[in-house]
């Protein structure tokens, strides 16, 4: 029982945290769409280059936005000690690390969906392109914040951090982009979708299990 | 109150520590009894907070071993991290909390809500009135004070203290002696950091200086 | 067998040891090297498709070999070292993680060459050459999060659950950039593995694998022996070299 209510605390927490900081959140956001939008800028506005782009730079710009949040998952509780206190608490740090995901899932993740689906319009993609987009950011996003939890917390509180991260978590999430790129593409040409998805499925599973012990090893070793 | 056994004890252990490769302390042994407080003094970078994150099991003994009541306190894993409480030199604070809300998740996290106990914990450490207002607007010392009021929302027998007073006044000085005093004299164990020289407790109590 | 592993895994122990060890390594690696090229530049006859440009893959095989087995040393001597905390292990992670960039940056080099003659370009999307930069990227990240971490422990123990991670996706990066390279290019001709190499072909392709082997075993235990002595250069042991 008290390890679901610690579990609701620290995703209550997070969530709180987030929406009296409302900036933190919407910034990635703007962020991903001023990127994606900067394309036609450099490729041209023809449509059918759009076309073939569209779906790429919509999951490669996903790809960045994600990143850019992830140092945010750990970051302040590791500065101001919060931290300790959450190792320090009864309950197993994994159980807590994963609330912690969940909550940065739903306030990073999630957002994207919608954003990629405006962005989908401004691509001028088909609209058979819609459904696998949305499918393919909900089974991927998370795989973004629990891999790049794991990541994030070995990199936490480290000098240069940002970028250290970026460089260790982008070629992690090739495999996501291939599977979700694909696709995409194959809904537009009028192809089955479900092998790629039943693969990003799988990668989620693996994450789902792995991941939040690996980010709890992490900080106990960036802790210790 | 829980009740700690009288007989139970806090038993440091040949205990060695490293940081960048350099060693901090080697061979460091102390007893400390139902009531005890120890006070551990040193220079910057003597190896304070090592200590008291290795005693709190936020980080492990090169050598030697952390006892609690003669058990290991690595075997007795979250059993230990209810017997603690522990200040570090970070508060573990949320600015963008209010002072009521930082207590009461540390509540729901640590066993559940219990709204009489906060609301005593707010009183005794003097911010009964500010519990509304979010932390980044509560001065230095009010977080510190807040810091502080997170022991009083249960009962942990020990207490691990890094530099309780920083940025206290006069006044919260004396307050924060006061509880722990009540502390130590129901049976508590506190092992505090610290630079002053004169703590101005009473009770019984020894010193450990780092090199 | 098992107390000699006990023995060794003492710093001093397995100090004296690896100096001991390093010249025959390093001796047989040049002899085996030296014969390998031997056989590979002249023994072995051109290839009736590809002519003397093959000649290459008697170092690109080997080091794409060895970029993968470094890899695996890497993640084994991580976690013997975070579970069993053998500083041995620690400074083996620590030492082989440049050698086996190095490695795989000889292998896309030499891939990227040998592309040249063979594709007019140098560099396609192949899948095993993609599958070798994602590689090389994550050694690239390993040595970056070592440097980036003062504390010589905590850097081990944080590089092997990196290592862990990236040992675990390997194989899945691996696969989904075959089926990507699939996808996008057809069913190619893989041109890395020749299908029934011949066995005058093949010798000297093992003579210098096993040299490559031996060459990397005789340069980690040197790169060690540094890692070791500035790791404990507080101990007695290592004083009392120095004096």
């Amino acid at each position: 029982m008290s390890v679901a209510s610690a579990f609701m605390a620290v995703l209550r927490r997070d969530l709180l945290l987030g929406l009296r900081h409302r900036v933190e959140i919407i910034n990635p956001l703007v962020f991903y769409i001023l990127i994606a939008s900067l394309f036609p800028f450099a490729v041209g506005s023809d449509r059918s280059t759009l076309g073939i782009i569209g779906p790429a730079v919509i999951w490669v710009c996903a790809l960045l936005a994600a990143t850019l949040s992830l140092d945010r998952i750990f970051h302040a509780d590791f500065e101001d000690g919060s931290l300790e206190q959450l190792f320090l608490a009864r309950q197993p740090l994994v159980l807590l690390t994963s609330a912690k995901v969940l909550a940065h899932w739903l306030l990073c993740g999630l957002p994207l969906i919608p954003a990629a689906l405006a962005l989908n319009a401004l691509y001028q993609l088909p609209v058979t392109s819609l459904w696998p987009m949305l499918t393919t950011l909900l089974l991927g996003t998370p795989v973004f914040s629990l891999t790049g939890a794991a990541l994030a917390a070995l990199t936490v509180g480290l000098r240069g951090g940002g970028v250290l991260l970026a460089l260790l978590i982008l070629p992690l999430y090739i495999p996501v982009l291939i599977f979700a790129v694909g696709a995409v593409g194959n809904a537009m040409n009028g192809l089955s979708i479900a092998g790629e998805l039943y693969f990003l499925a799988a990668l989620l599973v693996l994450a789902l299990t792995l991941m939040p012990l690996a980010a709890a090893a992490a900080l106990r070793i960036r802790l210790g | 109150m829980p009740n700690i056994p009288p007989t139970c004890k806090l038993e440091l252990r040949a205990l060695q520590c490293s940081r960048n490769d350099a060693l901090l302390f080697n061979d460091l042994s102390c007893v400390l009894q139902t009531g005890e407080t120890l006070y551990v003094r040193g220079a910057n970078g003597s190896g304070k907070s090592s200590l008291l994150r290795m005693l709190a099991g936020l980080a492990q003994p090169d050598a030697g071993d952390v006892r609690w009541c003669g058990t290991d306190t690595r075997a007795l894993g979250s059993d230990y991290a209810a017997v603690l409480q522990y200040v570090g030199h970070q508060n573990g604070i949320k600015l963008d909390l209010t002072a009521q809300e930082n207590l009461a998740f540390y509540q729901a996290l640590n066993g559940g809500p219990d709204a009489a106990a906060l609301i005593t914990a707010l009183e005794r450490t003097g911010l009964a009135s500010c519990a509304a207002l979010p932390a980044r607007r509560l001065s230095a010392g009010q977080r510190r004070r807040l810091a502080l009021a997170r022991l009083l929302l249960w009962h942990a027998p020990l207490w691990l203290l890094d530099e309780p007073l920083t940025s206290l006044d006069d006044d919260g000085r004396a307050l924060f002696r006061g509880l722990m005093q009540r502390h130590t004299t129901g049976g508590g164990i506190i092992v505090m950091a610290t630079h002053e020289a004169d703590i101005g407790a009473n009770g019984p109590h020894r010193e450990l200086v780092l090199q | 067998m098992l107390e000699s592993l006990y023995k060794y895994a003492a710093p001093q122990n397995f100090y004296q040891l690896s100096r001991r060890l390093t010249p025959w390594l390093a001796g047989a690696a040049a002899l085996l090297l030296l014969a390998g090229l031997a056989g590979a530049l002249w023994f072995a006859p051109p290839d009736y498709q590809q002519g003397e440009s093959f000649r290459i893959i008697y170092v690109h095989v080997p080091s794409a070999w060895m970029s993968l087995f470094v890899y695996v040393v890497l993640a084994a001597a991580g976690i013997t070292g975070l579970v069993w905390k053998v500083k041995v292990a620690d400074a083996l992670a620590r030492a082989s993680a440049p050698i086996g960039a190095a490695f795989t940056f000889l292998a896309l080099a030499t891939g990227s060459l040998w592309g040249k003659p063979m594709w007019g370009a140098w560099w396609v999307w192949d899948a095993r050459l993609t599958s070798e930069l994602i590689l090389l990227f994550l050694y690239v990240g390993y040595i970056a999060l070592q440097g980036a971490i003062e504390d010589r422990r905590m850097a081990a123990r944080a590089g092997a659950v990196l290592a862990v991670i990236g040992l675990i996706n390997i194989p899945i990066i691996h696969y989904s950039v075959e089926w990507w390279s699939t996808l996008h290019q057809g069913p190619t001709v893989t041109r890395f593995d020749a299908p029934a190499i011949h066995i005058s072909m093949l010798i000297p392709l093992l003579i210098m694998a096993l040299g490559f082997k031996l060459y990397y075993a005789a340069n980690v235990l040197v790169r060690m022996r540094c890692e070791l002595l500035e790791a404990e250069r507080n101990s007695a042991w290592v004083r009392q070299l120095g004096s």
